[in-house]
């Protein structure tokens, strides 16, 4: 898994941060939501995936055990706002025994000392 | 002087928070600053439920986010989304659903995430408070 170096990020107008993952709790819907109505405003959104974040990433994300919706189709809608600028935690991914190969979107991930500088050069960032 | 805005996840007396983020509201206001706005989203729209009714001896939430709408016209602002899967509804949205009775009332309005947005746009700092 090749890193980005922290001189390929650009800043974005809004950061949402995501934490959680698709399912027991409505963290993750409602930041998605944020950043869709950021981007519908004409703000350039980022995204980063963080911690059992990146489960929202795995392919075919549907309605669970718990009758929560899926958030597949949520995230299926970014590329349709326009926002593109997306990046994933790499130790969150290998953590989880996953690679980037196993994610729906074109996440770029980041290391540790990239996240942190990805975190500084916002103007704006949004936690869920 | 800046401009703030404050986003609230954090549901009333669940979690440090929303005591923090009206604490903070108050020294914004205290020290010169202006309150633009404060956004209640994800838990924290049951800030803003009329019915809150702790015991007389403890801080009253809900009437402390009015006092700073009273006192210095601070919008309170409650996304509609996630106030009403929560049920938290003014008397338009209980009357659009077909419900008996509501629970969200001026100076707190329903609104959409656009305004979190235009808070965070329009003011010098907006600043999160989350469980």
């Amino acid at each position: 898994m090749t890193n980005i170096r922290a001189s390929d990020i650009e800043p974005q107008d809004l950061m949402v941060v995501l934490r959680h993952p698709p399912h027991g709790s409505h963290w993750l819907r409602e930041g998605i939501d944020v950043a869709l109505v950021a981007a519908a405003f004409g703000q350039r959104v980022g995204l980063l995936f963080q911690g059992d974040g990146v489960y929202a990433l795995l392919e075919g994300q549907q309605a669970g055990a718990l009758g929560q919706k899926g958030t597949h189709p949520q995230l299926a809608m970014l590329e349709m706002y326009d926002i593109e600028s997306l990046w994933v935690s790499a130790a969150a991914l290998s953590e989880r025994g996953l690679s980037i190969d196993d994610l729906m979107l074109p996440v770029k991930p980041l290391g540790a000392e990239a996240v942190a500088e990805l975190m500084q050069v916002q103007p704006h960032t949004l936690i869920f | 002087m800046l401009n703030y805005a404050l986003l609230v996840h954090a549901a009333p007396y669940s979690h440090q928070a929303a005591l923090s983020a009206l604490r903070f509201a108050d020294a914004i206001v205290t020290g010169g600053h202006r309150l633009a706005a404060v956004f209640f989203y994800h838990d924290g729209v049951h800030n803003a439920s009329a019915l809150m009714s702790p015991p007389q001896d403890e801080i009253h939430l809900a009437e402390g986010w009015k006092r700073l709408h009273e006192d210095h016209g601070t919008q309170l602002l409650v996304c509609i989304a996630a106030g009403l899967r929560r049920g938290l509804l003014n008397t338009d949205e209980a009357n659009r659903h077909g419900l008996a009775s509501h629970n969200v009332e001026a100076p707190f309005e329903l609104t959409g995430i656009g305004q979190l947005v235009d808070a965070m746009l329009n003011n010098d700092r907006l600043i999160t408070f989350a469980p």
